[in-house]
């Protein structure tokens, strides 16, 4: 933009004068959504660090009131019945530990398998010829038509009918064999590959198996890596499904938990300190995660969402 | 299916008959793209065409099927024809919840859009810092049960920090999610909070596809950033707009997890959305049957939505070129 000002100053001497106040009046504009956006952070980290007594008596000092960890070690089961609940906490025995490693199991399994089955897939639909490709490929993206939500009940009774109720396995299996969208979403890429390459590894007598691990599967590791992020924090935050599926400690996830947390509010009201340091926990590795991978997400998050 | 059809077709299934199968044109002859890599291709397809299979096609038709049902989890389903769907249409729960449904839709899509729209082109004609794009996006990365809690604790009515402000400057404060007329507005632009900056970067991908000259000629012509977004930027724009309101409006319409964690459907069936009272027939008074039917309506709309929409925006045909 800015080489194109200097290049025909006649033309340009209007917008010239004009552009600064319109491009202050934009920078404001993005300011106040960057602030928006980023100060909700700030107020659960604040939170979290406050006491619920601090929180009652000034709502609105921006710092953590009384400074202390109490709200995490709540959260985390490391505080006894009694101080909890002296604490302002509901003294219901929460532990995040527990939640959180499920969440990391399910998460875990849910993309490392969804990502290789789909990857085999796609690749079966990209780059290997057999009788009835384009069909079943076309179901496959008929599949994408349904909504996620709509498979939802008749996969609990599925789940249900294969005594897989309250396990970490029946959260993760309705989606750990594939996504339509996955399918879709690598095949794209897997097509991209030219021939030359696939060609070049076949004289060197590399046979299809050899060619996917070693050649197409490393080619296409950006578009890999970008939908297995993508796929481990939609795995992470979902609350519907593993909310009919998990009843007790041994299979529930961070987002279950969470809003059970909500739900055992003490006489006292809202033990907001505790609940707001629980949250951090839940969110935190999505945030770590997203930093460690955020440049290439940001930039091939468009082909994402367009075909 | 491109690479299929436009490549030699002997090419690849000669050089891969070294190592890969046994019999490489024993059998079929007639279509060269037809032979191949039959067995092999069925080992990579198993797994995910499993999946499908099970957890997609099967759960799908039965979900038709229970529709048509009696059945609550512990004894058989039981077929009782149309019934399911003659209670719906006479159950005001049902029909006020589609209306909640559709309102928070409406203004979810709406803000949201119009909000997305806004700061993809920012992002575009501002700065193309990939920093900031990745602040936007920070929000997406929190499930809807945490936004959901954030935001009912800022705006919570004794202690929040939102109502803080709103009481220090003067105004009454605000039961946002208790209250019937703020709760659906409110819920609907919690998820816009959390939702906004996904879908502008899906806006703003497709606004990397303008050519930049374009908007470098009508600088040129004297034009301003305002007629240059109505000239250039929104006809060009228009096809990933479509496809974007396509998918957004579909998800949209599935809004259960921030209703359940802030208001569970009250007060008084002010936010009980269309999947929450489908989940409370499910799970609280185990009507599985009547729940798949309102499911099925639910994917009629849906599918209606999206046939109409893909027709009005022209989705898929550009201006470009």
């Amino acid at each position: 933009m800015a080489a194109v000002t200097t290049t025909t100053p006649t033309t340009l001497r209007p917008v010239r004068r004009r552009f600064p106040f319109g491009r202050a009046a934009a920078w404001t504009v993005m300011g106040l959504i960057l602030l928006i956006t980023l100060l909700p952070f700030y107020w659960i980290l604040r939170t979290a660090l406050s006491t619920n007594a601090g929180l009652n008596a000034d709502p609105t000092n921006p710092l953590p009131v009384d400074l202390t960890t109490s709200g995490f070690e709540r959260a985390l089961g490391m505080q006894s019945a009694e101080e909890a609940v002296k604490q302002g906490g509901a003294g219901g025995g929460l532990d995040f530990w527990r939640y959180l490693l499920n969440s990391v199991l399910v998460s875990t399994l849910i993309t490392g398998c969804q990502l290789f089955f789909s990857a085999m897939a796609a690749y079966a639909f990209s780059r290997l010829r057999w009788r009835g490709r384009d069909k079943v490929f076309g179901l496959f993206l008929a599949g994408m038509m349904v909504p996620a939500i709509f498979t939802l009940l008749p996969n609990f009774v599925l789940i249900k009918q294969l005594h897989l109720v309250d396990t970490l396995l029946g959260i993760a299996l309705p989606t750990m064999f594939m996504t339509p969208f996955a399918v879709f979403f690598l095949r794209q890429f897997f097509m991209n590959i030219p021939q030359e390459v696939e060609e070049a590894a076949l004289l060197d007598g590399a046979g299809k198996v050899k060619i996917f691990f070693r050649v197409v599967l490393p080619m296409a590791s950006t578009p890999i890596v970008t939908l297995g992020v993508l796929t481990y924090i939609t795995s992470w935050n979902d609350y519907f499904w593993p909310l009919m599926v998990s009843y007790s400690d041994s299979s529930r996830v961070l987002t279950v938990a969470l809003a059970i947390f909500r739900a055992q509010t003490p006489a006292t009201g809202v033990d907001w300190s505790g609940l707001m340091a629980a949250t951090l926990i839940a969110a935190l590795p999505m945030l770590v995660l997203f930093a460690c991978f955020a440049r290439r997400i940001v930039s091939s998050i468009g082909f994402t969402g367009i075909k | 299916m491109t690479i299929a059809s436009s490549s030699p077709p002997s090419r690849l299934p000669v050089g891969g008959a070294a190592k890969a199968r046994s019999k490489p044109r024993t059998r079929r002859t007639d279509v060269g793209e037809n032979r191949g890599d039959g067995r092999l291709a069925a080992l990579f397809i198993a797994p995910a065409l499993l999946g499908f299979v099970v957890f997609l096609l099967w759960p799908t038709l039965r979900g038709i099927y229970l529709s048509f049902t009696r059945f609550n989890l512990l004894t058989p389903a039981e077929w009782v024809g149309l019934d399911n769907y003659v209670r719906m249409v006479h159950d005001p729960i049902f029909w006020s919840s589609l209306k909640v449904t559709v309102e928070y839709v409406v203004i979810n899509i709406g803000v949201q859009t119009v909000a997305a729209l806004a700061i993809a082109v920012l992002l575009q004609r501002l700065t193309q810092s990939a920093m900031l794009r990745g602040i936007v996006l920070t929000p997406y990365l929190m499930s809807n049960v945490v936004a959901g809690l954030v935001w009912l604790w800022i705006l919570d009515t004794q202690l929040g920090i939102g109502n803080e402000i709103i009481s220090a400057v003067g105004v009454d404060r605000i039961p946002f999610l208790a209250d019937e007329t703020w709760a659906i507005p409110t819920i609907a632009l919690i998820n816009v909070w959390r939702h906004v900056g996904y879908t502008a970067l899906l806006l703003f991908a497709g606004l990397q596809a303008i050519p930049g000259d374009m908007y470098e000629a009508a600088r040129v012509d004297g034009a301003s950033e305002w007629r240059m977004f109505w000239r250039i930027t929104m006809p060009l724009l228009r096809p990933v707009l479509a496809v974007v309101l396509i998918m957004t409006v579909i998800g949209s319409f599935q809004v259960f997890d921030t209703v359940a964690v802030t208001t569970a459907g009250g007060p008084a069936n002010a936010t009980n959305v269309l999947q929450y009272y489908i989940y409370g027939s499910a799970f609280g008074r185990f009507q599985f049957g009547y729940a798949s039917a309102m499911s099925v309506a639910l994917l009629v709309v849906l599918s209606a939505i999206t046939v109409l929409q893909y027709r009005l925006t022209r989705a898929g045909r550009t201006d470009l070129g």
